[in-house]
């Protein structure tokens, strides 16, 4: 425990740059996949090129992918930009699934109701859709931002500082202590941004206050699936 | 773009097929620690798993699990693991096997429960035992997802097997950790194209396996476009989002 508080200003350091290492890819990734994920609701075509883009991205594991990312943009190994580029990727092939089938849970007669009242398609798209495909876009988001904070550590190997690092140097130092506060650490960010997101939820949606964890919802959603059969 | 053809030559170049940390052995190697891993992790995930799904005993503590294993980064596991348990190929193994685990242990029970009540409910009226239902109803019913699971679990021990290259296990992870050390470039792609590949081909004939030989249950499972209710997502896609569990 000394070892944390002689350290702490090296660790508090490195827990903002896993902050920002994988809050930039996940909001990025939410950002990209808001439109994609509309487009694949409205489009059976679009709908299967993307989802199998996404899913081959997604196979392609983390290092390999940290690596082959500055071959083809032409950034140095070093720097963080690659993490942040391949995470971003990851987020993406997620989250473009997910939006994609929030905005197809929305119901049709609601759309139809809209359309009828005289919304255009841009309002229809801010002022109906979007709202009512926020519990599973929230849903969506928080697999992304779990996945996406216990990634970045995987960078350390590659050199690009976060609270990897300490994995790396703890298992070289042979020194537990600075292991699992590497491990406890990330726990602890993941568990933070989870909390924001469901707070970001809640202030937005006010008609959703019961927010379930996210692995139970997806459970209660594959009943759905079963019920509607 | 010139490192990409640097890779290849490198990937190509006869040298590197030979010896005893060829390409070939390496890959082998590769083979080896996923095969093994994954058959422990499936003695354990698959009964676990067929119970949790048939009984929706445990549930809870399933979720919980696979949760906190989705959090936990792949290198700091590693690092504890392998620190304890010393160099070699037992630790590594051991460390595998837990990150195979959560994906398969999730595909097996959501595919059993996946399974409409009303089903199981006429067998058990039809009067089969409870390990008839889960044999002959439930297993066939679910596969598709069950199966979803073990491709989850392999993408998952292929991808940790790479990271595991830096605390001194073999695979193609080497190939990357060495050109790393050694500023070695054409090693250092050429290992990332391999990984890759070796991911890609792997993941596309389970996938293959999966569409032709694994039976689907017919009543429209697949396309879930536009069910009533919100979170119609393929179930398959939901045990895929299961993987990289922090790799």
């Amino acid at each position: 425990m000394e070892w944390v508080w002689t350290n702490f200003g090296l660790i508090w350091g490195l827990t903002l740059s896993q902050v920002w290492l994988s809050a930039l890819p996940i909001v990025i990734g939410f950002a990209v996949s808001i439109p994609l994920g509309y487009l694949a609701s409205r489009s059976r075509v679009a709908r299967s090129l993307l989802l199998s883009v996404g899913g081959i991205l997604y196979t392609i594991p983390s290092l390999a992918l940290f690596i082959v990312i500055p071959v083809i943009i032409g950034t140095t190994l070093l720097d963080p930009i690659n993490v942040v580029i391949a995470l971003t990727i990851y987020a993406i092939a997620i989250m473009v699934r997910s939006s994609a089938d929030a905005f197809a849970s929305v119901p049709s007669s609601v759309q139809d109701s809209a359309t009828a009242v005289g919304y255009s398609r841009f309002q229809q798209f801010f002022a109906v859709d979007l709202p009512l495909a926020g519990p599973v876009l929230l849903a969506g988001i928080r697999v992304v931002s779990v996945s996406t904070v216990s990634l970045v550590s995987v960078g350390s190997v590659i050199g690009v500082s976060s609270l990897g690092f300490l994995f790396t140097d703890g298992f070289q130092r042979q020194f537990y202590t600075e292991i699992w506060t590497g491990i406890v650490g990330t726990l602890v960010v993941a568990a933070v941004f989870d909390i924001v997101l469901v707070l970001i939820g809640r202030v937005l949606m006010p008609w959703n206050r019961r927010s379930k964890p996210q692995l139970a919802r997806l459970i209660d959603s594959k009943r759905s699936v079963v019920a509607a059969k | 773009m010139n490192l990409f053809i640097d890779g290849f030559a490198w990937i190509f170049d006869p040298a590197h097929w030979m010896g005893g940390s060829s390409i070939a052995v390496r890959l082998g190697e590769h083979f080896q620690y996923t095969g093994v891993s994954l058959l422990f992790a499936a003695l354990f995930a698959v009964p676990v798993g067929l119970f949790i799904g048939h009984t929706g005993k445990g549930r809870g503590v399933a979720i919980a699990a696979s949760n906190v294993a989705r959090a936990l980064p792949t290198l700091g596991l590693l690092a504890v693991l392998i620190l304890s348990l010393g160099i070699g190929l037992l630790p590594a193994a051991i460390v595998l096997v837990i990150l195979g685990i959560p994906p398969l242990l999730a595909g097996v029970y959501a595919g059993i429960e996946s399974v409409d009540p009303q089903t199981v409910d006429a067998a058990r009226a039809m009067g089969m035992t409870e390990l008839q239902i889960l044999r002959k109803v439930e297993i066939p019913l679910g596969a598709s997802l069950i199966f979803g699971g073990f491709r989850a679990a392999t993408l998952q021990v292929i991808a940790s097997a790479v990271v595991a290259a830096y605390f001194s296990l073999g695979g193609l992870g080497r190939f990357l950790v060495d050109g790393l050390a050694q500023n070695n470039n054409p090693e250092l792609v050429g290992g990332a194209i391999l990984v890759i590949a070796l991911a890609l081909v792997v993941d596309g004939i389970l996938a293959v396996i999966q569409r032709f030989v694994i039976p689907t249950v017919s009543s429209g499972t697949r396309s879930t476009k536009r069910t009533a209710r919100g979170g119609a997502v393929p179930p398959v896609a939901q045990s895929r989002t299961l993987i990289k569990e922090g790799q």
